[in-house]
Formats: structure tokens, C-alpha cells, sequence
């Protein structure tokens, strides 16, 4: 376990250079002049010109050298000090953790909603196969096929327009929650309901389970006993998959309801050539990817303990 | 195999029963912090006006976003500006300007308190504007050579040269007057103390921004106690915000979308003419643009008509000239908007040797006609409009290519002269008076987001003149003149004016929309 621990964190530290210094380089590669780019996301459209750039570009410094620029950065990462963003001036420490904390914040609760719509389809599709079975293959297909996009406006025309029980978009408050949530978990579930599936359907047609049923044991207590831990194993590991993606990549869903988390923030963030935001993002999510994955590792681990005590 | 006893097993199962209530509480305590992390847990629907707009606030620095802070009514100038766009007095009373024109006194009203219970006095006007020169802003349009306080509350504004225009820079928000207890040692802003009627209570950049009344308030009082500013990305959650309620104003509607608020009893839409022009600059000396003809082809093939009524559903909006029609001293009322004639257009581009190929492109010495159009994804309207176009002049057999980019890539291009057209949407109504933005865009070969690489004498000596002339009628030729000048010249060809779609919830009394989008009154705002 600890060997675990420690190898994790030695990872993390490895992400956090690695991920750091490919964004500083991927960034400067990029074309377009910077400077040009940061006044129009401070200024807005109507007021970038050249004089404002030029005011930019000797404020940042923007015209020292790369290599002095990745080394003022590095220094200032060894201090724990991400530095401040160069279009709005805040400290990169604080808009990421009002970004990050609103992307976990949905990808948490999405997530387990997601858990609680595909968990019971994919065992009950599993159980009963049949019509059953292909019924759901069609809706999770159909379902994932639609953008997540499409899906977040339905549900908003449903439950906002039509039924208005929720907010339209915005946050601050758990009714702004619950329809980005809701999206996120139908989607998810489409196609995490189909993993569950698959799961149950190796566990209750392998011969332990049969044989469960032999010694006497009636269906629930069977699936309680033998059926359940064997079929958390993979959905687990790929519910933290999905984890992980989801907190990076539900771009379309912040902006369609106005959430202010990370993948919304980066998208910005990179249009806008703000450097130390992008890393400062990077950096935290290459982070929390090595954590949820050692949380996953531990979780697979202590639910199937196996390979451990066979060692 | 290692030996499992059942009391390990049952040690095992409570440790993780108790993981998972640990899990459980700590889950909702985050949730509950998180809730209650909301300052405004006071903010209701009865007392909250929300308003829901397209851009995005990420600072409190009145040269960035000011404009959402004045709008908001945090944030003040010394100069107002109204409907008709007549200067007005603002936290100056009144202001003179010497003979020579370099020396330009303002008077400051009395009794005026920021939100941080100081008086508004000569000296914190004074370190305003001196912050504001040290930022990017309207301010400096002028060559300003001093500030000065006289007494308590006058201030004097010396100039390096005559500006006519100074009154109206101070119409802008980057000139807005902060407390002094905003700034901090190194200038940038701590906490904003502005002197107008709602004073800040949250600020979620770059999504939200909630004010509450300010009961100090120098002029009418707000009767709604809260309002919130909330960045609304996409155009059709704006929309649906407007239709449920959860907005009560909605700002910038795409057209495209108003039809679905017709039918809706709770919204009225507003639609209002806003100084802003749809153009296309063009880079006058590329080889395919430097001659009059051909940009007189370009005109002439352009169905403004049919961009305004079925592109940006505003019909009548099309129009030829660079100011519309509100700006009188700038407009040419004897003059119709050009209309599509293909034929014209292609005898001029035949006369100057150029034809159509097998492929249907024009054609001169195995040069094809083929050009590249850069605009920006800030407004949506543009990118559509950009194809209209390209599917319009493509009759015409010129091939152009679309290149949709950051905004910032238009001031780029025309500094390295890289840029050949580009479309774009410019804003004369930032500052009250559009001279400013004229001097800069139209003046000694162009600037950023005008002309490009044409130069002209007679707009020049005209601009010129005009930094420097108080005599109205004088002023008003002057204008006329290069009004007419770059009609004729078409160093850029405009497309259509601007009107700006607002919804308002039945329940919202006395809306007003503010053409120059300074303010949106919400002081003299009630609920039914």
C-alpha cells in the first residue's frame, strides 16, 4: 500500500513539471502575438489596437526570453506560487480553485447520479436480456449519439419552460445544480449503463455464481453475497475514467448553463494566451488525474484484494 | 492464503460502513459550505433584478470591463451623455474651456458620497484620472499635459493641444471616479468604491456580478434592492433565461431567435439602433483594391438589403455610410443607400481587363480574383454575414476565403499589412462624440479599425480642423466633408447599422435602453 503512495507521488510531481512545461511550450509555439491576444480579453473587442497591445507588452514583458520566462515560472512553481493572470491580474491560485472547485462540484454529483440511473438498467437489462436488453442498447446508443449539448436543451426546455421548476443557467444555489448534473448523468450513464451490463452478465453466468445458487442461496442473497463485488471491479475503474475526462472535458455544458468551472475557464484562458492560467489549470488538473487515479487504484484494491494476499 | 477470521471480517465491513458515512458528511458539509459561500443568501426574486448579457466580467479595473460597472450603475464619470447624444452633466456640474483651448475647467457637484461614506472632492477626481492616463483608455486620445485640483472641488485638465472633443472622453468608462480607498499601492483596484446608485455586494468573475442600493445615492434613489449581472454565453440560454423568467432583461438577442419571444405574453422586445456599424476594411493598397473601380464593383455587388432583413432581421438597417443616421453632423441625409447591380459592378471590373474563367472565377493575366476575409467570432452575426457576402460576390466571380479569428487579429493585421478585407462591427458610440474614434480610424493612412493604408488631404486638413473648432456650423461642414469623401472614395464599404435586441420581463416598470449602452437605469426600475 504504501509502496502505492509512494510511487503516486512521485508521479504527481513528474505531472506537474511534465504538464507545466509542455503547456509553456505548446503556448509560445502557438502563432499570433501575444500581446495582441491578452489586450483583447482585457480590453474586449472594441477597444484592442495596437496601443493597447504595445501597453500590454511592456507591462508583462513579453518581449524578455523564453528560456528567462520558463525559468522566472519554474522558480516561482518551486515557491508554490502560480503567479497571477495576465488578463485580469487576479492570482491563478484563486481562479482555479473557484473553477476547479465548481468542475468537481458538478463532475462529483454528476457522476453519481450517473451511478444511480446505470447501475440498475445495466443490471436489470442484464437480468432480463431479451427485449429488455435491446430496448436500452437503442436508447443508450440514441442517447449518446445526441450532443451533450442537444440533451442539456431538452432538459432545460422540460424542466425550466415547461414544468419551471429550475433555473435556465447560472449557480450559486443547488436548484442551479441540478440540470447540468442531470446532463452530465444521462449522458454518462449511456454508456456507463452498458459496462455494468457487460459486468453482470460475466459474473451471473460464471460457474461461482451458479454454483452460489446450488448450495442453497435464493437470487438476492446470491447477488448480494457473490454478485456485487465482482461486477464493482471494472465499473469502478471506469466510472474513475470517466472522472477524470469529465472534469476536463464538459466544456459545452458549462457554457450552456453558464457554470463557471475549469474546461469553460481553460477554453478561455488558451484563446486568450493567459499562460499562467493555462498552466496553473494544467498543472492542478495533471494533479488531481494522478490522485483520482490513486483513489481508483486503492478503491479496485481494496474491492478485489486478491492479487494482494496472493503476494 | 492468508487466514480471514469472521471478526476481522465484520472489523472490515464497519470500517467501511464508517468510511462511507465519513465520505457521506464530508460530501455534504463541501455542499453546504458551498451553498452558503453565496453572499447574497438574501437575494430573492422579489427583490433582485437579474440581468443576463454576453460578456464576460474577469476584473474590476474600470479600463477593462468598466463599461458593465457604469451599466451596472457602480461607476460614474464626470461627463453623461443622453439619448440625442448631448453632452450632460455628470459629477461635474459644468465645465469651460479657455480661448486658446488648451485649458478646460470642471466644476464638481456637491454633496456627492462614494460607497465608502467619503465625499467626492477635486483630489480623488485628480488621482482617478491619473490612474486612468496610466491605463489604456479614451483618456488618452488627448495630449493631456496636467490635472490639477483648484479648491475642493474644481479641477483643471491642461492641454498639450487643442482637443475639441475632451468633454466627451470623459463620457467613457475608463474615466469612471473611484474612491481613493479602491486603489492600492500600486494602482491596482482593492475594493470599488464607485459614486453611482448600487454599490458592489459579490463579484464570481468572470460569470457574476451582483450589486445591492446604495442609500447615499447623490440622485434618485433605487427602489429594487439587488441586481445581478450574469454572463450568458450562448445565445439560446439568454433566450430560454428570457422566456422562463429567470432573466428579467436580456440583453443582445440573436434575431434569429426573436421569433420565439413574439408569441410570449411575460416579454416585450425592445429593439433600439445603436451607434455601431457593420463594414467591410478594406487594405487599399493590395494589388486587387488599390483601384476606385474595382472597389466601386465591391459596393455595387453587396445586397445590403437582403443581409439586413434576412441575415440580421432588422430590416432598413442597411446602410452605405459609415455613421448612421443619429449622428446628424455626420450623416449624409441626401444620400441613398447604394443598391446591388451586378451588371454595373461587372462593366467596372471589365473594364480593368478582368473575366470570368472556365471555373466561373474573374480572371486577369492568369491572376484569379481571390482574396482573403478575416473577421471575429466575438459576434455571432458576423460570421454568417461574412458568407452572405462571400455567396454574393461570388456572382460577381470573385473567390474569397473566410478566415474566422480573434478579434485582436484585425489591429495585428493592419500593423504588419498582412490583412487584405475584413468585416468587422466598430463601435462609434464608446465615446459621446464620435470624433475621437474618427481622428483614429479615418485620419493619415487609417488606424486599427478604419481605413487601411488610404490617404486623403482633404480628410486629413478636415480632421484636423475639426480637433480645434467650437464654431457649430463650421463643424458641421467640416464633418459633412469627410462624410462625402469616404462615401465616394469607399476605402471602406459599410454594410449595415446596428439594432440591439433586448427583452423585458412584463414585471420590470420603466425600462429605458440607453443607446450609448452606458447605463441601464436601474435606479428608476420598479416591479410591479
Amino acid at each position: 500500500m504504501w509502496a502505492l503512495v509512494k510511487r503516486q507521488c512521485f508521479q504527481l510531481m513528474l505531472v506537474i513539471w511534465g504538464v507545466g512545461t509542455l503547456t509553456f511550450v505548446l503556448m509560445r509555439s502557438l502563432p499570433g502575438d501575444m500581446a495582441y491576444r491578452i489586450a483583447a480579453s482585457r480590453y474586449g473587442q472594441d477597444n484592442v489596437d495596437s496601443a493597447a497591445a504595445e501597453l500590454v507588452r511592456q507591462e508583462l514583458n513579453l518581449d524578455q526570453s523564453v528560456f528567462s520566462s520558463y525559468l522566472s515560472w519554474l522558480t516561482d512553481l518551486l515557491q508554490f506560487n502560480l503567479g497571477n493572470s495576465l488578463v485580469s491580474g487576479l492570482p491563478v491560485i484563486e481562479l482555479v480553485q473557484h473553477q476547479l472547485g465548481h468542475s468537481l462540484l458538478l463532475a462529483i454529483f454528476g457522476i453519481m447520479l450517473s451511478a444511480l440511473i446505470a447501475l440498475p438498467l445495466g443490471v436489470w437489462s442484464a437480468q432480463k436480456g431479451g427485449a429488455v436488453n435491446t430496448a436500452l442498447v437503442w436508447l443508450s446508443t440514441a442517447t449518446r449519439a445526441m450532443p451533450v449539448f442537444v440533451l442539456g436543451l431538452l432538459l432545460i426546455l422540460l424542466f425550466s419552460l415547461r414544468w419551471q421548476l429550475l433555473p435556465v443557467a447560472g449557480f450559486g444555489t443547488w436548484q442551479h445544480l441540478v440540470l447540468p448534473s442531470l446532463t452530465l448523468a444521462i449522458s454518462l450513464a449511456a454508456v456507463s449503463n452498458r459496462v455494468v451490463h457487460t459486468s453482470t452478465r460475466q459474473v451471473i453466468t460464471s460457474s461461482f455464481y451458479r454454483f452460489s445458487r446450488v448450495k442453497g442461496l435464493n437470487e438476492s442473497q446470491t447477488f448480494v453475497r457473490h454478485g456485487i463485488r465482482n461486477i464493482a471491479v471494472p465499473v469502478v475503474a471506469f466510472i474513475g475514467v470517466q472522472l477524470v475526462s469529465v472534469v476536463e472535458g464538459i466544456v459545452m455544458i458549462e457554457s450552456l448553463f453558464s457554470w463557471p468551472g475549469i474546461g469553460h475557464g481553460l477554453a478561455h484562458a488558451i484563446f486568450a494566451r493567459d499562460i499562467p492560467v493555462i498552466q496553473g489549470c494544467a498543472l492542478m488538473m495533471g494533479g488531481l488525474f494522478v490522485l483520482l487515479n490513486g483513489v481508483i487504484d486503492l478503491l479496485c484494491h481494496t474491492i478485489d484484494p486478491r492479487g494482494q494476499q496472493e503476494r | 492464503m492468508t487466514d480471514v477470521s469472521y471478526d476481522e471480517i465484520a472489523k472490515k465491513k464497519s470500517l467501511i460502513r464508517y468510511s462511507l458515512l465519513a465520505a457521506a458528511i464530508v460530501l455534504c458539509s463541501i455542499f453546504g459550505l458551498w451553498s452558503n459561500q453565496a453572499p447574497q443568501s438574501n437575494l430573492n426574486k422579489s427583490n433582485t433584478l437579474t440581468i443576463s448579457g454576453p460578456w464576460e466580467i474577469s476584473s474590476l479595473e474600470p479600463s477593462q470591463q468598466g463599461y458593465i460597472l457604469t451599466r451596472m450603475q457602480v461607476l460614474e464619470t464626470l461627463v453623461n451623455v443622453n439619448s440625442s447624444g448631448e453632452l450632460t452633466p455628470g459629477l461635474a456640474l459644468n465645465w469651460q474651456v479657455s480661448d486658446d483651448g488648451l485649458s478646460w475647467l470642471f466644476t464638481l457637484r456637491n454633496n456627492v458620497k462614494f460607497h465608502d461614506g467619503t465625499l467626492l472632492n477635486a483630489a480623488a477626481v485628480v488621482a482617478s484620472l491619473g490612474h486612468a492616463q496610466q491605463k489604456h483608455g479614451a483618456l488618452n486620445k488627448a495630449d493631456i499635459a496636467q490635472i490639477d485640483a483648484i479648491g475642493n472641488n474644481q479641477i483643471r485638465i491642461t492641454l498639450s493641444q487643442p482637443y475639441i472633443s475632451l468633454a466627451a472622453l470623459l463620457t467613457n468608462y475608463s474615466t469612471s471616479i473611484l474612491a481613493p480607498a479602491s486603489y492600492k499601492t500600486d494602482g491596482d483596484i482593492k475594493t470599488l468604491y464607485g459614486t453611482g446608485a448600487y454599490q458592489m455586494a459579490s463579484f464570481s468573475p468572470p460569470h457574476k456580478l451582483t450589486v445591492k442600493q446604495f442609500s447615499g445615492y447623490w440622485a434618485q434613489q433605487a427602489k429594487i434592492p439587488y441586481a445581478t449581472y450574469l454572463t450568458g454565453h450562448r445565445a439560446e440560454s439568454r433566450l430560454l433565461q428570457a422566456k422562463t423568467g429567470d432573466a428579467d432583461i436580456v440583453f443582445t438577442l440573436d434575431p434569429a431567435m426573436l421569433s420565439q419571444l413574439t408569441s410570449n405574453q411575460t416579454v416585450k422586445v425592445h429593439s433600439n439602433l445603436i451607434p455601431r456599424t457593420l463594414f467591410l476594411k478594406l487594405n487599399n493598397s493590395h494589388p486587387l483594391l488599390s483601384e476606385l473601380r474595382t472597389r466601386q464593383a465591391l459596393d455595387l455587388a453587396l445586397d445590403r438589403h437582403s443581409i439586413a432583413t434576412n441575415v440580421l432581421h432588422a430590416q432598413g438597417s442597411e446602410t452605405s455610410q459609415v455613421l448612421p443616421r443619429s449622428f446628424a453632423q455626420w450623416y449624409l441625409s441626401d444620400i441613398s443607400t447604394s443598391k446591388l447591380n451586378l451588371v454595373k459592378a461587372q462593366a467596372l471590373l471589365s473594364e480593368q481587363g478582368w473575366h470570368k474563367n472556365e471555373s466561373g472565377i474573374l480572371q486577369r493575366d492568369d491572376q484569379p480574383f481571390s482574396l482573403t476575409l478575416m473577421t471575429y467570432a466575438d459576434r455571432p452575426e458576423l460570421t454568417v454575414v461574412a458568407t452572405a457576402i462571400q455567396a454574393q460576390w461570388a456572382k460577381l466571380g470573385i473567390d474569397l476565403k473566410i478566415n474566422v479569428t480573434n478579434s485582436s487579429m484585425i489591429p495585428a493585421g493592419h500593423q504588419d499589412g498582412t490583412l487584405e478585407l475584413a468585416l468587422i462591427a466598430r463601435n462609434f458610440g464608446s465615446i459621446a462624440d464620435p470624433f475621437p474614434i474618427i481622428s483614429t480610424d479615418f485620419s493619415n493612412g487609417g488606424g486599427d479599425w478604419g481605413t487601411m493604408n488610404w490617404h486623403n488631404a482633404q480628410v486629413d486638413n478636415a480632421i484636423n480642423q475639426l480637433a480645434r473648432e467650437y464654431e457649430p456650423a463650421k463643424r458641421f461642414t467640416l464633418s459633412q466633408t469627410i462624410a462625402k469623401v469616404i462615401h465616394q472614395q469607399l476605402p471602406v464599404l459599410p454594410i449595415t447599422s446596428y439594432t440591439q435586441h433586448t427583452s423585458v420581463n412584463q414585471r420590470v416598470q420603466n425600462f429605458k435602453f440607453d443607446p450609448y449602452e452606458r447605463n441601464y437605469f436601474i435606479n428608476q426600475m420598479a416591479f410591479k
